[in-house]
């Protein structure tokens, strides 16, 4: 018996630079960019301020939800998080949810997790070095006592890393927990229905039939929720703090 | 013989590594039972009392994801046999 636990496969390689490979996980983000651009613009296509149609009713629904998160945790002068905020939750828990469809989910890459987590520094750094000028934000590297500089230098840069092994993990051990189950679900039904002497019937694995649904409502559903609901509010919650 | 060494030790760290999922059970017990408590308390206050818990809950479990990422790095991308 062999347990298929792979990485995401290359599914085609650009030929510049000694060969970019383009992976699964690129290529399934771009179904998900592709489906997320169609679903805005049909969502806010035909807007009226009177009367307005159900499929408004739920595009404002959603938007409110966004933003009454951001205000609540950020405050209103931050208002313009807004767009990049509810790009982050829904790329990130449809990244996730798309395992429900067989497809490898996104954040079970690191480099995809990484990626944010790297633009969720960057935008630590920035928001830093506005409010304090650039002086103040090397100072503030040197507070309580200039003992301490190198150990907030490492809790600075243990932040983004922190963040993509967290939602990378989740997801990730879900993937593996659910093909563990899967082979685990095929060798019991196999052993099961072992006596049988017809090989066709013997090679129907029974037993990975609404089993690891259970499962999959756990490890799909909330970790995908969850985990995009704790990075985008990590991510709130580190610029915000750093704009103090 | 070397290399069926250093897939066992590999696979023993692995199982080692994943010990360090004892410190977020606890953790997240702990909270979650605080959590029951401040419900019970102040029952008015559910929906902010469980998001500042999942919150706090999935900052609680980093540590058990680097396990998890250690072990995982053991089992299936194993940096020590390309040492051999």
């Amino acid at each position: 018996m062999n347990i298929e636990v792979n990485g995401p496969k290359i599914v085609f390689t650009i030929p510049i630079f000694g060969g970019i490979n383009v992976t699964e996980t690129v290529v399934n983000s771009w179904y998900i960019m592709a489906f997320i651009v169609i679903m805005s613009i049909y969502l806010t296509h035909g807007l009226r301020v009177k009367k307005p149609s159900k499929k408004q009713v739920v595009a404002e629904k959603l938007y409110l939800m966004i933003h009454n998160l951001v205000t609540d945790v950020m405050g209103k002068k931050f208002e313009n998080f807004v767009p990049y905020i509810g790009a982050l939750f829904t790329l990130s828990i449809l990244g996730s949810l798309s395992s429900l469809l067989g497809m490898r989910p996104l954040t079970a890459d690191l480099s995809t997790t990484l990626g944010w987590a790297l633009i969720t520094f960057m935008m630590v750094q920035i928001t830093n070095i506005r409010t304090n000028g650039f002086l103040g934000y090397l100072k503030s590297f040197t507070q309580p006592v200039a003992l301490l500089t190198p150990l907030n230098l490492i809790s600075e840069v243990a932040n983004p890393i922190s963040m993509a092994f967290r939602h990378f993990g989740n997801v990730a051990s879900g993937v593996v927990i659910t093909s563990l189950v899967y082979s685990a679900l095929a060798a019991l039904s196999n052993f099961v229905l072992g006596f049988i002497p017809n090989d066709f019937i013997k090679s129907i694995p029974i037993f990975q039939v609404g089993l690891p649904a259970i499962l999959s409502i756990y490890f799909d559903l909330f970790t995908s929720f969850l985990q995009a609901y704790i990075i985008s509010m990590l991510t709130m919650v580190f610029v915000s703090s750093a704009a103090e | 013989m070397e290399r069926a060494i250093v897939l066992a030790a590999s696979a023993v760290g692995a199982g080692l590594a994943m010990i360090a999922g004892i410190g977020p059970g606890i953790g997240q017990g702990y909270a979650a039972g605080k959590a029951a408590e401040a419900v019970g308390r102040q029952p008015e206050a559910k929906g902010d009392i469980t998001s500042t818990m999942l919150f706090g809950c999935a900052v609680a479990e980093s540590t058990g994801i680097y396990g998890l990422v250690v072990a995982m790095i053991l089992l299936f991308a194993n940096p020590l046999i390309g040492k051999l």
